[in-house]
């Protein structure tokens, strides 16, 4: 008795101090990137473009790089994903082989490292189809490398929907299709959007998949067309972390360019949770 | 045996899931605007056979079909008929209230929507006579938007009625629609139907025998798959013909 109590303790303990460090480790990271990072951030650090070979002005053009690759990675990988996952859930049979052999390569996609979706997106879209180094060929890289993750959180999310719902809906005469975007859609939403998100997250931190298929260190103005190269954060990061001859001076530069991606990634994560928030509250079941 | 007109009929239905023979050789005339309750053990196919009627039991994967089910005379497994028209005309009430998340004028409007039907004129008039129907109108009147899961169990159920109501179905099934209900409730959904047969015909699944003596015209007693007796309510409950019938209503099993 005395023993399997100690035992408890002692486990409690442990978890605990997991928790302890794991949190820790996070906080010693965020404390060390702001207060690296935090001095330099102004309004003219977030809206000028760089100046004097990347060691003085801003970053606005990689702030403006990134956000566009990530709406055009959405808007491609949401509506093949979403579809997707619909036909998956509501119309194929549940053991038929096809959807198996689907449902593996989508988890095996998720897998790949995202370097290889780098080198394919050089190879397909960059090469082969003839976009070029641009903002096109990287966002559809980077869509296809958040595809998967898309695919996974919107069939969780159609699954978690209630058979109920759609018995009532078909047994109302409503046909298969007006009981998916009626009933089936709206429940699904939080969940959909939860995945859109994480997929978003990821698509703004990547650098390998925009390396060779989109992303330059330097531009004059923002891209005027989707077949212009972007600038983009951690592209922007990495060079100046890895390549910049002048590491003192752009140091600063360096970790308030992290924050920025830090907090752009955290407030993309925010609205999600928001929305999230506001849906379970209307509907629950 | 049966004085008034035919609504419903099924003849030799068979239903099958993969394997499993679930409805055996079932053939039973359901008389319009009156009700027939399905009583019988658990287990025995009454959910599936009250599913076959308006082809819900065609959605679960390895269902098979056999036989004939007439509604006015016209089979409603016949190739060109279209399921969404049949199940327009022969509406369903679950076992768990199902009411949609969504407000309760919604969930009323839901089957008019999918109808087309936009006009919000029209829309309003057609879910308050529907509720109004079923004794929720004046519990719910101002706060319509406000969503149906806020209801009680008992509300929900009736909502879920008046939702199937304001297609003007013929016909309404109903599956052991008092079963997760307390008493108060069920007594409300009960008085409802005597309202409702005086234009519906409805079938009732129920394994509460009490609830089907005292709310059916008729009964059909139902044993693994097979229709053992059919008749008038009060016959099948005091004069069973049927040695199982009488073991199942004497409560020797069940």
């Amino acid at each position: 008795m005395v023993k399997a109590k100690t035992c408890e303790r002692l486990g409690f303990w442990a978890a605990r101090v997991a928790i302890l460090i794991s949190l820790s480790i996070t906080g010693y990271m965020l404390f060390y990137i702001i207060s690296k990072g935090a001095s330099i951030i102004s309004w003219d650090f977030l809206t000028k473009p760089p100046t004097s070979g990347m060691t003085a002005g801003g970053i606005f053009p990689a702030i403006v790089g990134t956000l566009l690759l990530v709406t055009l990675a959405i808007v491609i990988s949401l509506p093949l994903g979403l579809a997707s996952a619909i036909y998956l859930v509501e119309y194929s049979s549940k053991e038929s082989r096809f959807v198996r052999l689907v449902e593996l390569a989508v988890y095996s996609l998720n897998g790949v490292p995202s370097i290889v979706f780098g080198l394919f997106g050089m190879a397909f879209f960059v090469k082969f189809l003839g976009f070029g180094t641009s903002l096109l060929s990287a966002s559809l890289t980077l869509s296809l490398m958040i595809l998967p993750t898309i695919v996974a959180t919107s069939v969780e999310a159609l699954k978690s929907v209630p058979d109920h719902f759609r018995e009532a809906s078909l047994a109302l005469g409503a046909t298969k299709g007006q009981t998916i975007v009626r009933v089936v859609l709206p429940a699904a939403f939080p969940g959909i959007i939860t995945g859109a998100m994480l997929g978003v997250g990821r698509a703004a931190g990547e650098t390998a998949p925009i390396l060779f298929t989109g992303a330059v260190f330097y531009m004059r103005g923002l891209p005027t067309s989707i077949f212009d190269p972007v600038m983009a954060l951690p592209f922007h990061l990495f060079v100046l972390a890895t390549e910049h001859p002048n590491i003192s001076k752009v140091e600063p530069i360096q970790y308030g360019t992290a924050l920025v991606l830090l907090i752009l990634v955290l407030l993309i994560s925010l609205i999600a949770a928001v929305i999230r928030y506001r849906y379970r509250r209307k509907r629950k079941w | 045996m049966v004085k008034s007109k035919i609504k419903l009929q099924t003849k030799k239905l068979n239903v099958w899931y993969g394997n499993m023979h679930v409805v055996k050789d079932f053939t039973l005339k359901i008389p319009e605007k009156k009700i027939t309750a399905v009583i019988g053990p658990s287990g025995c196919g009454k959910s599936t056979f009250l599913r076959s009627l308006n082809r819900m039991v065609e959605l679960v994967p390895g269902a098979r079909v056999s036989g004939e089910i007439l509604l006015d005379g016209e089979n409603i497994y016949d190739k060109d008929v279209d399921e969404t028209e049949i199940r327009l005309r022969i509406g369903m009430v679950f076992q768990k209230p199902n009411p949609f998340p969504k407000s309760m004028y919604e969930n009323v409007a839901y089957g008019l929507k999918v109808r087309g039907i936009t006009e919000e004129k029209k829309l309003r008039l057609l879910v308050e006579e529907s509720l109004k129907k079923v004794g929720l109108w004046e519990e719910v009147r101002d706060r319509l938007n406000r969503s149906a899961l806020e209801l009680s169990g008992g509300q929900q159920q009736r909502l879920c009625i008046a939702r199937a109501l304001a297609v003007k179905p013929e016909v309404i099934l109903m599956d052991e629609p008092c079963s997760s209900l307390d008493p108060i409730a069920t007594a409300k959904i009960e008085d409802l139907l005597f309202e409702l047969k005086k234009d519906y015909t409805i079938v009732i699944v129920t394994h509460n025998l009490q609830q089907a003596a005292r709310v059916s015209d008729y009964t059909a007693f139902m044993y693994a798959g097979k229709l053992i007796e059919h008749g008038r309510t009060e016959e099948i409950f005091e004069r069973p013909k049927d040695k199982i019938t009488q073991d199942y209503i004497t409560g020797r099993f069940g």
